[in-house]
């Protein structure tokens, strides 16, 4: 698949002369064409700065920015081929959902007609067929999310920018909009770059993901080289829960750490129990355990004195202050700079 | 009966708006019923004279005949107090623009700055208008020491000074509920427009006008009651040679010494700008589903 957006060495200062903030600091990615990228960090790490320079609300201090081979980084955001889901939604409040979604092609000179089908067919997709002579006030959160997302697809961006579309929902609505998010994706084909801060998001509905970290990109990646592979310990420490413990602890002749996730060890409440792949066993003391239903995390102190979580799927007949012992999978093991 | 707390606490303020609002307004709405006191204030006897001076004059065997004199001093200052509405609205708009797109801590000085005329007495104000534009004012000798002209120009006097009399008096009433609904604005709305192909001046007329629509309707309300009443700017800088509503008002209290017309004038001009009033608050009504 050929790249839609490539961004050269893009940097964006904020701040004074005297006291300038790199909130994108000679940052480079590419993002191909009909791919759900995910731009996952902490809040502010320059995600949404990085959103803005590609929509065109914020102009590059340096760099280039390439929409199919073509420099954009000089463009006026109203003549650039990119739409945006806005965090706080941003519909227009005295417009109707239908004349919401209109807006852009109307504003693109397009025909009176075939705003009306697109329109339309854009609420189809939305489900919303019956919402369109409403007002935003009239909607709920959830609704006025899927109005802001019709607004923006209508136009088919050459890319969907989306800025922690889903983070003002509830858990379940944004399980749903997870999917349907998805979805929309497949079904439009359109690249879809997503802001969030949550890891749990990212994994779940990337093609790719790039991990940022104080303007720059940590590690880029599938969700599974990023959650297996990471290459720093920031990148591990960011997506889910990674253990680190130094290598001598672990009995291994070699130096620095080594990371391992929760899943990836299994705690050893017998003596003589074995596990079932042969691997590192290091002792220790369980300190305590919380059950969450579909898996239980046991927080271990070795015997160096270092902590780390083990997850099993079942609740282990074990009691807190008893001797266990870890056995880690070998092949899971995670060597990366610190 | 015993009264809430709530409308115990609002007592006062009831008091004050009675003695101040209703009362007058409720003299002002008996005397224009009254028959007319030739050395002043009114004989208490039910008349219409007040309100049929409007229409007719009496000649001097007590016939009365259509005049239209009245008429079109209301007409003549309705369509000023129009005109002065409209130039503030065009000069206002801009300048509420840009004091609101000013970084935040510039805001304040620029609002400072537009209230300095209120320091000084409106009286003083326009008083000093006449010596800038007086035939040997600030403009006129400006111009002729410079030789664009020869002969002073007679910029006083008409109905143009008067009409820039009530836009400079009025201005700031029409800047500031703008500038108040444009700083409140949401300005991601007007990202939003941006990344969706609208230009500058659509961006303008398709989510700025409508969010200031409030401010708009604030400041036409602000400038338009006042300038129709006023008198002063019609007094010192048409020279009363172009009366006004407020003029004719006053004249009916002071030298002309007849009280029920003066305040039967005022009654029409209560109930006209009432009528106004409820007319925009209708629409308001409707326009509020919309903003929700
Ligand atoms: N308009 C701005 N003016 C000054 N600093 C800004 C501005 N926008 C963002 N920043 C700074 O840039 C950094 C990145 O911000 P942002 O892109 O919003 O991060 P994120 O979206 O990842 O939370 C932050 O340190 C933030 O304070
Ligand atoms: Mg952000």
């Amino acid at each position: 698949m050929s790249d839609r957006l490539v961004i050269q060495s893009v940097t964006k200062f904020f701040g004074s002369a005297q006291n300038p903030v790199r909130a994108v600091d000679d940052l480079s990615l590419n993002v191909r064409e009909n791919e759900f990228f995910t731009l996952l960090g902490p809040s502010g790490c320059g995600k949404t700065t990085l959103l803005r320079l590609i929509a065109g609300l914020e102009s590059c201090d340096t760099g280039k920015i390439l929409l199919d081979g073509v420099d954009i980084a000089g463009l006026p955001a109203n003549k650039r081929p990119v739409n945006t889901v806005f965090q706080s939604y941003a519909l227009f409040p005295h417009m109707t959902v239908a004349d919401n979604i209109g807006f852009g092609m109307s504003m693109q000179g397009k025909d009176a007609k075939d705003i009306e089908k697109a329109t339309a067919d854009a609420l189809a997709l939305m489900r919303m067929e019956n919402f369109g002579a409403r007002y935003p006030s009239e909607l709920s959160g959830g609704q006025q999310q899927r109005v802001a997302l019709a607004r923006a697809l209508v136009n088919r961006p050459k890319i969907l920018l989306l800025d922690e579309s889903l983070s003002a929902l509830d858990y379940k609505l944004r399980k749903d909009m997870q999917i349907e998010l998805k979805r929309l994706q497949r079904e439009t084909e359109i690249t879809f770059i997503f802001v969030t801060h949550d890891q749990e998001e990212a994994l779940s509905m990337s093609d790719r993901i790039a991990v940022m970290e104080r303007g720059r990109i940590g590690q880029l990646g599938t969700p599974q080289e990023i959650y297996h592979r990471p290459v720093s310990r920031y990148v591990a420490d960011f997506i889910g829960i990674c253990n680190f413990v130094a290598a001598p602890s672990l009995g291994l002749s070699e130096s620095g750490h080594i990371g391992f996730r929760p899943e990836d060890a299994t705690l050893l409440i017998r003596e003589g129990q074995q596990p079932d792949v042969a691997g590192p066993i290091v002792h220790g003391k369980l300190d305590a355990l919380s059950y969450h239903g579909a898996v239980t995390y046991y927080q271990v102190t070795l015997d160096s004195g270092e902590t780390v979580t083990v997850a099993d799927h079942e609740k282990l007949p074990v009691g807190v202050d008893a001797r266990v012992r870890v056995a880690l999978l070998p092949d899971m093991l995670i060597r990366c700079a610190s | 009966m015993r009264l809430s707390s709530g409308t115990k606490l609002l007592l006062p303020f009831l008091a004050v708006m009675t003695v101040f609002f209703m009362a007058p307004l409720c003299i002002a709405l008996g005397y224009s019923f009254m028959a007319p006191d030739p050395m002043g204030g009114v004989k208490p006897a039910f008349s219409l004279s007040g309100y049929q001076q409007f229409l007719y004059s009496a000649d001097l065997d007590g016939n009365l005949q259509w005049d239209t004199r009245y008429l079109e001093i209301i007409f003549g200052s309705t369509k000023l107090a129009v005109m002065a509405t409209l130039a503030c609205l065009l000069i206002g708009f801009p300048m509420a623009w840009f004091m609101a797109t000013r970084p935040a801590h510039q805001r304040d000085a620029w609002m400072i700055l537009i209230t300095i005329p209120f320091w000084t007495n409106l009286l003083i104000r326009t008083y000093a208008w006449i010596l800038i534009l007086r035939s040997n004012g600030l403009v006129n000798r400006g111009l002729l020491e410079t030789g664009i002209i020869d002969a002073p120009l007679e910029l006083l006097y008409n109905p143009y000074a008067v009409g820039m009399g009530l836009v400079y008096s009025y201005l700031p009433f029409m800047i500031l509920p703008i500038y108040s609904s444009l700083e409140r604005m949401d300005w991601r709305l007007v990202e939003a427009a941006q990344d969706l192909y609208a230009t500058r001046l659509r961006i303008l007329w398709h989510v700025v006008l409508p969010a200031s629509v409030p401010g708009i309707v604030g400041g036409t309300i602000l400038v338009f009651i006042p300038t129709i009443g006023s008198f002063l700017a019609a007094n010192l800088l048409g020279g009363g040679r172009n009366m006004m509503l407020g003029n004719l008002i006053e004249n009916q209290f002071g030298m002309a010494r007849n009280w029920p017309f003066g305040a039967a004038i005022s009654v029409l001009l209560i109930a006209f700008v009432m009528i106004g009033l409820m007319l925009i608050a209708r629409r308001g009504q409707g326009l509020k589903g919309v903003v929700g």
